[in-house]
């Protein structure tokens, strides 16, 4: 049953996002942590985004392959695992495809649609607020490990992470390359882990 | 639109190049897909890479999918549609699959955790910036702003789902771009 679902959840996540990339971030982790949280936290999800930004590919089949794998892993062998990685991408390529195999051959009337225009008005603006949604739950996740509480205000992990927080962002905008800011933080991390 | 063997095996080759070499995905493949595709095979020109990008944005799924599937198609049909999209997908699939095992293996020892514990800090950065970029991106007015409120709000304050969300905002875009388009008419 597993496997169906999780064909089924990336076909949905695959057909109703657009503009790609991080853009598929507020969905899979909605579909995801509701239906696999039992397996799949939500640090493992955002460590995962990191591993899939510093891996070739593009980041939604980077994400489905792995969770497909994980969820299809708990099923049994490797092989299952393979085979769930398999279910997941396909179920995230497959409405692209279509879609795209349509407009090929309609171009020119998909082009002066003007209710697509007009639906992409909403659609990019919305991407905007979603995201910020999900960049919400993941200082949660990231901030608050154990809960909105004030406890952590004394506790060295949150001052670290919020410091390494503080400097890749203002590496991020001097445009420092992601996978060298991967690294970076991993290194911080690391060093902070065993030093403090 | 009849093709050899070779030329699709081309397309596969070409296309399976850009997904092992490009990181990020999307954007980050133009190049790449502007090299093989213009430059070296001319399946499509280089006006087509824009439109392509243009369609490839209204449509659902990865950027990098949208582009395979549509300049197979234009170099081969159907065969070539189907071995640009398989192409592109098969190397991050081989990867992440193996990385993802070894991940499930590893992620228990300490230097790991501590640092994830640092990556995560990292790439809520990347996060940011990217939600930066596609604020710039996005269209600016009124209707755009009540969108991005509304959007954000729903779900990140109540549990509503996402697709629902999508939804709305897709119908709220195309009746307000009508009523803007009408009165400007007036």
């Amino acid at each position: 049953m597993s496997f169906l679902e999780l064909f089924l959840t990336f076909f949905m996540i695959g057909a109703v996002t657009f503009g790609g990339g991080y853009a598929m971030l507020p969905m899979i982790q909605e579909q995801v942590l509701l239906r696999w949280g039992h397996i799949i936290s939500p640090e493992s999800l955002i460590n995962f985004v990191a591993v899939s930004e510093s891996t070739p590919g593009p980041f939604a089949i980077n994400m489905a392959t792995y969770i497909g794998s994980v969820v299809g892993g708990q099923e049994g062998g490797w092989l299952l695992s393979v085979f769930g990685s398999f279910c997941a991408t396909m179920g995230v390529v497959l409405p692209s495809f279509v879609v795209i195999l349509i407009v090929a051959k309609c171009y020119d009337k998909f082009r002066e649609s003007r209710v697509i225009k007009g639906c992409m008005t909403g659609l990019k603006p919305a991407v905007v607020g979603l995201i910020g949604g999900a960049i919400l739950s993941v200082v949660l996740t990231v901030f608050f490990p154990a809960g909105l509480t004030w406890a952590v205000f004394t506790q060295v992990d949150f001052y670290v992470s919020l410091v390494i927080f503080a400097v890749m962002l203002v590496l991020a905008f001097k445009k420092v390359h992601p996978i060298l800011l991967i690294c970076l933080s991993a290194v911080l991390g690391i060093a902070a882990g065993y030093l403090l | 639109m009849k093709r050899s063997a070779k030329d699709l095996f081309q397309i596969f080759g070409a296309f399976f190049k850009i997904g092992a070499f490009t990181f990020g995905g999307g954007y980050a493949m133009i190049p790449l897909i502007q090299k093989e595709a213009v430059e070296k095979h001319g399946w499509v020109s280089d006006d087509d890479i824009l439109e392509i990008l243009a369609i490839a944005e209204s449509t659902p799924g990865p950027i990098a999918i949208n582009s395979a599937t549509f300049i197979g198609y234009r170099a081969a049909g159907i065969f070539g549609s189907v071995l640009a999209t398989l192409g592109v997908v098969l190397p991050s699939f081989v990867i992440i699959l193996t990385l993802s095992f070894v991940l499930q293996q590893f992620q228990e020892l300490e230097a790991v955790r501590y640092a994830f514990a640092g990556i995560r800090a990292g790439v809520l950065a990347l996060l940011c910036k990217s939600l930066w970029t596609l604020y710039k991106k996005s269209p600016k007015g009124w209707p755009a702003y009540v969108v991005m409120a509304c959007s954000f709000v729903l779900t990140a304050f109540f549990d509503i789902n996402v697709l629902f969300v999508i939804i709305g905002c897709a119908v709220f875009g195309l009746i307000t771009s009508r009523y803007l388009e009408r009165r400007a008419e007036k």
